[in-house]
């Protein structure tokens, strides 16, 4: 493996030099990353007949209906998923919130994911399932892409932003402690580890979906060290992908120029620490019409969950009123990862050409059509 | 602590001080009745001295874009005879020109100044990213001077078309704590903690303020910007210390939203916000992203209140390193910001000459700056400014 990558990465710089066309880098770039050992990669196995199996938690409020949405459209284009079915109701284990031994080992076996929208019961003591099911998978990298959407029309055109969110420390590391009365110390834990594992899959995603820059976006002006470190690694990283521009960026300036025109961000992927990518992805959510369309993952080194991260929507649950879209992309994302592009290419184009066409569009995009009707548009042009 | 006695007190002056304000009459009055427990509510309010007739104000014209759009202020402010005498002090971030010794003595006197004449008006200084154990000096001077609350004002200028209209709402930041606390180690190489500190003390003056000016300038709504569901302990008590002062303001209405939702609505339907108070690094990020949405950090005017100092400063902080010295900055910012501190010191009369001066041109179109889509200098757009003022009068 190791002869294997020396050799393929002089030899791809020099083709780059004598062939600079899209059309042969990118197949190029395409033999190079599998001959590299690559962070995260789908190691799922097939059955007898071909299919892969996926756990699917389906959520609550909205969640069952946007999950047959999806599981509908799947069937239709023939796509060799098998659904697995699981429970994450939170149980107690010594005294920690946890997810049921049954989930994990699915979700451990299948090595992948689909999650619809859970509700974070609201109480003392209980940590988020989402959390939950972060640490209990170490999800370190939270992918977030942006797309504009024709039939969704926003302030804002052509947004295609790429944003990578570290997911396992940061400002959300939760250690926390009062000092005195009226005086609390929040940590914000950056470590080099993770710091280069969330750069790493940042460089290597860019490769996959053929972007030529990854930017970090920091405020190491004023946290010298920990974004410091962050920024740091981020350059060495970088000296592993010589094929790949790389540059930093001021938090402030990603936000003021973000806002004032995304566009320059289309060919970029942006990788971040935790709290500035929790802000940015919604805020680009934000840019497109709202986190109805935007699809999500959480990328972890053995298993990877795709979800879509809007609520639960408890006032229309079960009145077959909800735009399973977010949830359709993720899905999308999902079949991506798993190396099923074709399928994802064909049910993607249908169902943006389905929202670029407005006939039946669900309520939250001004439309008047259900939940299943939509489903049904979108499989009609399958 | 301050009683509630003393806080509906202090809500009366600010009521009465209201109703003669204009909308725009941000920065008068209130200034400083808060957050001081010990003191009474007369000898708060902020006095600067006038000598001759004149005040006396530091004026730091920062890095980047400082000296240029600094210029075009005074020569204007000069031309309408505003009776202030400019005490400047050259402070600066970067490394060319000075050695460390002779900006850290810069530095020193900048807030020596400012200590003195209890007013500034300051450009952004410039922070280097690789320079170990220097913090900000922007950081420090709000450190230093306790100038704990930074106001952004967000509003579309009448001509100038962005994205989004009817915006107007104002950001109230802390300044002071958070997460530019400055403390950071490294545990074991490869392992560093950053601490973010919130106090209740400062939470609950920052909150104070935020419903002061929200009363003090007419406004309705006040929203407190907060991570709480993460970070349970530490916005979890700014939150409740919003939640619990609130409850004295019952002719406000008070809403709180997490700080990633607060970005997403931003963007989306920025006419639902008004006031909103948050810690220091979400203030960062919103007033980039609100100053963004009415045409970016040229025309964002701001300022930094603490008890006893005043320093106005351009709302959304850019120092502008890439157009330095090419006569292409928007001085709007600055020149707001400027009126801003008339207004505070009760000279009304030029700050609305000169304010007026400035949305006529922009609105007129014809001379605009490069940010503003047009291609006029910054000298250009200075004259033309004084054209209008001349015209009007």
């Amino acid at each position: 493996m190791f002869a294997l990558r020396s050799i393929a990465a002089p030899m791809q710089r020099q083709c780059f030099r004598a062939a600079p066309r899209a059309a042969v880098s990118l197949s190029l770039q395409s033999r190079f990353y599998s001959s590299q050992d690559s962070i995260a990669k789908f190691t799922g196995q097939k059955d007898a007949q071909g299919r892969y199996t996926v756990s699917l938690i389906e959520g609550d409020g909205i969640g069952p209906e946007i999950s047959a949405a999806v599981k509908d459209i799947f069937a239709a284009a023939k796509t060799p998923i098998v659904w697995e079915p699981i429970n994450v109701d939170p149980v107690l284990k010594d005294g920690k919130t946890t997810i049921p031994d049954a989930a994990i080992e699915s979700i451990k076996k299948n090595k992948v994911a689909l999650k619809g929208p859970l509700a974070t019961p609201i109480g003392k003591g209980h940590v988020s399932l989402n959390l939950t099911l972060r640490r209990t998978f170490n999800l370190f990298a939270n992918l977030r892409p942006c797309r504009s959407v024709a039939g969704c029309k926003t302030p804002y055109d052509n947004v295609d932003t790429v944003l990578i969110r570290e997911n396992t420390e940061g400002e959300y590391s939760g250690i926390e402690h009062v000092v005195v009365d009226g005086v609390v110390q929040s940590i914000k834990l950056i470590t080099r580890e993770a710091s280069e594992r969330v750069l790493r899959f940042a460089f290597q995603h860019a490769r996959a979906i053929g972007r030529k820059k990854v930017r970090v976006v920091h405020k190491a002006t004023i946290m010298k060290m920990s974004d410091g470190l962050f920024l740091d690694v981020g350059r060495r990283v970088a000296q592993e992908f010589p094929d790949i521009e790389f540059d930093a960026e001021l938090l402030d300036n990603t936000c003021l120029k973000m806002v004032t025109d995304p566009v320059p961000y289309n060919d970029k992927v942006l990788v971040m620490p935790n709290l500035y990518g929790d802000i940015l992805s919604d805020m680009c959510a934000g840019l497109i019409g709202g986190l109805g369309l935007t699809p999500s993952g959480n990328i972890g080194d053995e298993c990877s969950i795709f979800e879509a991260v809007h609520g639960s929507a408890p006032d229309i649950a079960g009145k077959n009123l909800a735009n399973p879209t977010a949830l359709l992309l993720s899905s999308m994302m999902m079949l991506r990862h798993m190396g099923l592009n074709e399928y994802a290419d064909r049910i993607e184009k249908a169902a943006f050409d389905t929202l670029a066409e407005g006939k039946h569009l669900t309520g939250d995009l001004g439309g008047k059509a259900t939940t299943t009707e939509y489903a049904q548009a979108i499989i009609a042009k399958l | 602590m301050l009683s509630r006695n003393s806080a509906r007190t202090a809500q009366r002056v600010l009521r009465a001080a209201a109703q003669s304000q204009q909308r725009l009459n941000v920065a008068r009055g209130f200034a400083s009745i808060a957050d001081a427990p010990s003191q009474t509510v007369q000898s708060d309010i902020f006095k600067p001295t006038k000598y001759g007739g004149k005040y006396t104000v530091t004026l730091i014209p920062g890095d980047g874009i400082g000296a240029e759009v600094a210029e075009s202020v005074k020569t204007i402010f000069k031309a309408d005879n505003v009776p202030i005498t400019w005490e400047q002090i050259e402070v600066s971030g970067l490394d060319e020109g000075m050695t460390a010794a002779r900006r850290e003595e810069k530095f020193q006197e900048a807030v020596a100044s400012l200590r003195r004449n209890k007013l500034g008006l300051k450009g952004i200084l410039h922070t280097p990213i690789d320079r170990s154990g220097h913090q900000s000096f922007n950081v420090a001077m709000r450190q230093e001077l306790d100038i704990y609350a930074s106001i952004s004002l967000i509003k579309n200028i009448p001509g100038l078309k962005t994205r989004h209209e009817n915006v107007d709402l104002a950001i109230i930041r802390e300044n002071t704590e958070g997460e530019y606390s400055g403390l950071e180690h490294q545990s074991v190489p490869g392992v560093v903690e950053s601490l973010k500190i919130i106090t209740r003390a400062k939470s609950e003056r920052i909150v104070k303020f935020a419903f002061s000016f929200a009363l003090a300038n007419n406004r309705k709504k006040v929203t407190c910007i907060h991570k709480a569901n993460i970070m349970k302990l530490a916005d979890g008590l700014f939150r409740g210390t919003f939640q619990r002062l609130a409850k004295d303001y019952p002719q406000l209405e008070c809403n709180d939203m997490i700080v990633d939702n607060a970005s997403m609505q931003c963007v989306s339907k920025p006419q639902q916000f008004d006031v909103m108070v948050m810690p220091n690094l979400y203030g960062g990020i919103l007033s980039n992203i609100a100053a963004a949405l009415v045409g970016g950090p040229g025309v964002v005017p701001g300022c930094n209140m603490g008890r006893d100092v005043a320093v106005f400063e351009p709302g959304c902080r850019h120092v502008g390193l890439d157009i330095k010295g090419k006569d292409q900055a928007n001085p709007t910012a600055l020149l707001l910001s400027g009126t801003m501190l008339l207004r505070h010191l009760g000279l009304d009369d030029h700050a609305n000459r000169i304010s007026n001066a400035v949305y006529d041109v922009i609105a007129q179109g014809k001379v605009r700056t490069r940010d503003m889509g047009g291609n006029a200098s910054t000298h250009e757009f200075t004259r033309a400014i004084l054209d209008s003022m001349e015209k009007a009068l």
